[in-house]
């Protein structure tokens, strides 16, 4: 428990930038503004940036995180990409050999 | 191997080294819960086309009701931002009050994913209809089982405060279920970017 990731300042900076995230992708789904693959785009981006945000705001997590917690990040990372690369990857690529 | 102390009389209670260890052992665990989201994320992705004769995402989704959750959901994690910032504080009834604030958006938001599912079963969406529903009851509804058990977790970390105050165990688990409660909102971010969006798009 570190007092720096205890501040209402941060609190709240973190509340506005996870807040504009979530209104941009959900104001450009509403009003169809762009073209389907530039939506996706921007849905995708503002998601990984509010992961970010969430990540450094609210739970804390910055250059003074213990270098455990962020080997567990990074081994929990490795694992996702495995299975859900490897999942994506197999059940599509025989999602179009059986068309 | 480190000598092991057996606890005397009078002893002050976990040290700041076990209650460190107990973060990271937290940590670990809030990990393991990401990777069973991650996968069932994996799932709906396979499925989402798989409708079957049932509806599709575009019919059963509502775009303002999910704006609703996710505004109940990212009000809630800020306010439980404000009762760990008031246990750090030593400010025993604002950490109350900012936990009871906490519940009551958690409630508005379980309210909203119960009136969304009873909805969608009475309309023939139910899970069994299609694969497509399959994986978005599991995925969403794992999410709304774990906010279910974080608002136990939320009142009982209320009772703990009013009843044992503000010591260094309480806030020790207080910080551990804040860390709970916010990873559950990341998980919603992946859920209205993956699920709800693309339904609407596609």
């Amino acid at each position: 428990m570190h007092p720096q990731s205890h501040s209402a300042k941060r609190l709240i900076t973190g509340f506005i930038l996870a807040l504009a995230l979530t209104l941009i992708p959900f104001a450009i789904v509403w009003t169809m503004a762009f073209p389907v693959e530039l939506t996706f785009g921007i849905i995708a981006l503002c998601a990984l940036v509010q992961v970010g945000v969430h990540l450094h705001y609210f739970l804390g997590i910055d250059s003074r995180t213990p270098i455990e917690n962020v080997l567990a990040i990074c081994f929990a990372g490795v694992l996702i990409f495995l299975m859900v690369g490897g999942t994506l990857w197999i059940m599509f690529d025989l999602y179009e050999r059986m068309m | 191997m480190s000598t092991y102390s057996p606890k005397t009389t009078g002893s002050p209670g976990p040290t700041e080294e076990t209650l460190d260890i107990r973060d990271l052992g937290f940590w670990l665990y809030l990990m393991t819960d990401a990777i069973i989201f991650s996968l069932l994320f994996a799932t709906y992705v396979v499925m989402f086309q798989n409708t079957a004769t049932g509806p599709l995402p575009i019919d059963v989704f509502d775009i303002k009701h999910v704006f609703a959750e996710t505004m109940f959901l990212l009000f809630s994690s800020v306010t439980f931002g404000f009762a760990s910032l008031a246990s750090v504080r030593e400010h025993k009834s604002q950490a109350v009050f900012w936990l009871i604030v906490t519940i009551v958006l958690g409630l508005g938001f379980i309210s909203l994913e119960v009136i969304e599912f009873v909805g969608m079963i009475e309309s023939g969406a139910g899970p069994q209809t299609s694969g497509f529903l399959t994986a978005f009851f599991t995925l969403v509804g794992t999410h709304g089982a774990h906010v279910s058990l974080g608002m136990i977790g939320i009142m009982v970390m209320i009772f703990q405060i009013l009843i044992k105050g503000l010591t260094s165990p309480v806030k020790s688990r207080l910080h551990r279920l804040g860390m709970f409660w916010h990873f559950l909102d990341i998980v919603w971010i992946g859920i209205f970017s993956i699920v709800y969006m693309p339904g609407w798009l596609i």
